[in-house]
């Protein structure tokens, strides 16, 4: 990895609401190489999408608040940016890919004219010379004739080309990185291979970074350099993908690794599920967040949170089991 | 093998769209359920695998074709036959916040269908709800709350409570884990799995996660565009699938696992669904198959039992073109 491209230190987002504040993210850190894939994986309410709505500043505040932490774009704080200044961050440097194709294009413009919007904002550039990057993009993200396409509507788009739509509008303006929030969560799966083979494709013919958010497992094992598995707004551990599939500590990686089944896998084995939900934001344990659902949850679990353990370079875990301590019970 | 308990014939479920078009969402579709089976039906949306499940326990009229159950076709039954039919036959939906009544409390959720066969009543009524409570894994204090109190996997297990309030003996399972979050998914099958075993439940599992689908079915459907394409038990389809479609749709779902991920050989198919609008003529799949010959256009493949229990529409298998 040469240098760093994105770099988050000790990010808290809040929300306020009627019924108190909710920690959403409580303390994440990790960084973003030049080119390199890196995957957040975790469960609804986890905090994952709210951690890249952040990066790009999109926290609606209020209710919403940056409690503390930071967000290193080539080392210029994102957090302390004004909105203006903000504007030439987003869709410039920062390209946003959103879960629903349906709902995140405007249905009463043509394709064309939301194409080039972002790219007409941000440099000097006639309406033709942007078309004409609007039908290369196009053509990159494998949508046939492309000419026409740009006169149409969304709705004259399936589900699939929505969502290459998506992408082409989120490279218009070259960004350096990329975030694609659930981006095959709404496609069927034969849609969706095509949809990963495409960022692959987009990945090595652009040098682009790409930070997915997701919850299939699966699509992370095909498209990720390193993961984040975050569980209640915090990350409890981080690796190379290797490294979280064969050689996963956290009791909570290893507990949505054995909940998922395999298809080549053996039908008489049981699914071994996590037990119990997880906590509530607004008033998060003094501990562990995940105690009340491990079973190897130790009495120091639930008094104390657990500092962050280097298990390699590149690998780094949450849990009070790696303290040398404890008897490893796995 | 186990008795027929439910039979499938010749099954079309049309919709009429306006302007005369009409959407052939289930077009001519057979098969059985054994008993004590869990048959497994997979396919991309759009393919007519939920309206299969909504035609079966007549929340759709067939438009023709026919549904047995137990050699009664459904479609026929009146009187008080229905509602035996309706009590011996239930269904779990797929969203877990729009299936349950958020003006009741959780005891008459899934009391209701107790009340409408007076199955319970009184203390017996209460009895019954805490039992069932239990055996879905929540507890009886949650008796006297409301849907809202409750969280997705919560709630799914509500919705299989009172599917199994009348003690039924078929479970149509539409979509049943799709909305929960992956850790709740394994709770609810695991749940699924030990009721089958523990009351001898014969389900049809509806879903588009086909890993699942493989990891809870004895025999797997494979749906297209209102089509039956492959039709066999769940190793064998894995094992050896022979139609195009499910060989496509195998090689296209991620396995987490990297290191298989890396040198897999995959089959990306191109393009899209066509609409069931206006599906294009012969095999509803020619337009995406990799392997469509030109007698795909012309006619429709048979149903074929090609091997013993593992049957197939496709006309690479069909005798005079092999």
């Amino acid at each position: 990895m040469s240098g760093t491209l994105l770099e988050i230190n000790d990010l808290a987002v809040s929300f306020s609401t009627q019924g108190g504040e909710v920690q959403a993210v409580r303390g994440v850190s990790f960084a973003v190489g030049p080119g390199e894939t890196v995957a957040i994986v975790g469960e609804s309410g986890c905090g994952k999408s709210v951690t890249a709505q952040s990066i790009m500043r999109l926290i609606p505040e209020p209710p919403g608040r940056i409690k503390h932490g930071s967000i290193h774009l080539h080392g210029k704080d994102l957090a302390s940016l004004t909105e203006k200044q903000m504007r030439n961050v987003r869709g410039k440097q920062i390209g946003m890919i959103f879960q629903d194709p349906m709902t995140s294009l405007n249905p009463t413009l043509t394709v064309g004219d939301q194409l080039t919007e972002g790219i007409l904002t941000h440099e000097k550039m006639s309406q033709r010379e942007a078309n004409k990057e609007a039908i290369e993009l196009l053509h990159l993200v494998g949508i046939a004739n492309p000419d026409e396409r740009l006169k149409q509507y969304p709705h004259q788009f399936s589900g699939g080309m929505r969502q290459r739509l998506m992408i082409a509008m989120a490279l218009m303006c070259k960004p350096e990185l990329l975030i694609a929030d659930e981006p095959t969560t709404a496609l069927d799966v034969t849609i969706q291979a095509q949809i990963i083979d495409l960022f692959k494709e987009i990945q090595e013919k652009t040098g682009v970074a790409i930070i997915i958010i997701t919850h299939d497992l699966g699509v992370v094992a095909q498209i990720a350099d390193r993961i984040n598995v975050m569980y209640a707004g915090e990350i409890v551990e981080y690796g190379t993908v290797k490294e979280i599939f064969y050689q996963p500590e956290h009791p909570y990686t290893r507990g949505l690794l054995t909940s998922v089944p395999r298809l080549d896998g053996d039908r008489s084995q049981p699914l071994i599920p996590i037990v119990g939900t997880p906590p509530d934001l607004f008033a998060p344990p003094v501990g562990c967040a995940f105690t009340s659902r491990c079973k190897y949850a130790m009495k120091v679990c639930q008094a104390h949170d657990p500092e962050v353990t280097e298990l390699s370079e590149q690998h780094y875990t949450k849990c009070w089991l790696q303290d040398d301590r404890v008897e490893k019970p796995y | 093998m186990a008795k027929k308990l439910v039979e499938v014939r010749n099954l079309k479920k049309h919709f009429e769209v306006g302007k005369g078009k009409i959407l052939k969402a289930v077009n001519d579709i057979s098969f059985d359920v054994y008993e004590g089976e869990t048959l497994g039906l997979v396919g991309e949306s759009g393919c007519g695998k939920s309206t299969t499940g909504k035609t079966i326990i007549r929340l759709y009229r067939a438009t023709s074709g026919e549904v047995r159950f137990h050699g009664d076709d459904v479609h026929q039954i009146s009187g008080k036959n229905m509602k035996d039919f309706n009590r011996k036959m239930q269904m779990i939906f797929q969203d877990p916040y729009a299936s349950l009544n958020p003006r009741m409390k959780v005891e008459d959720i899934i009391a209701e269908g107790m009340d409408i066969h007076g199955l319970f009543k009184g203390k017996e009524r209460q009895r019954r709800v805490f039992e069932l409570l239990e055996t879905v894994g929540l507890n009886k204090e949650h008796a006297s709350r409301f849907p809202h109190e409750f969280s997705g996997g919560q709630r799914q297990r509500i919705g299989i409570a009172r599917a199994l309030a009348v003690n039924p003996e078929f479970i149509i399972a539409d979509e049943p884990i799709s909305a929960l979050d992956v850790s709740i998914q394994a709770q609810v099958v695991n749940l699924l799995k030990d009721l089958q075993k523990k009351h001898g439940l014969t389900y049809l599992f509806i879903a588009h996660d086909l890993s699942m689908v493989k990891h809870i079915s004895d025999r797997i459907g494979v749906m297209y565009l209102g089509a039956m394409m492959e039709l066999a038990e769940s190793e064998d389809l894995y094992d050896e699938p022979l139609h195009p479609y499910t060989k496509a749709l195998l090689s296209s779902i991620p396995l987490p696992d990297p290191e298989v991920e890396e040198t897999r050989q995959r089959t990306i198919l191109t393009g899209d669904v066509p609409s069931p609008i206006d599906p294009p003529s012969g095999c509803p799949f020619r337009t995406r198959c990799p392997e469509a010959m030109d007698v795909c256009a012309e006619k429709k493949p048979q149903w074929l039992e090609v091997r013993p229990k593992h049957y197939v529409a496709c006309h690479l298998f069909e005798p005079e073109s092999q």
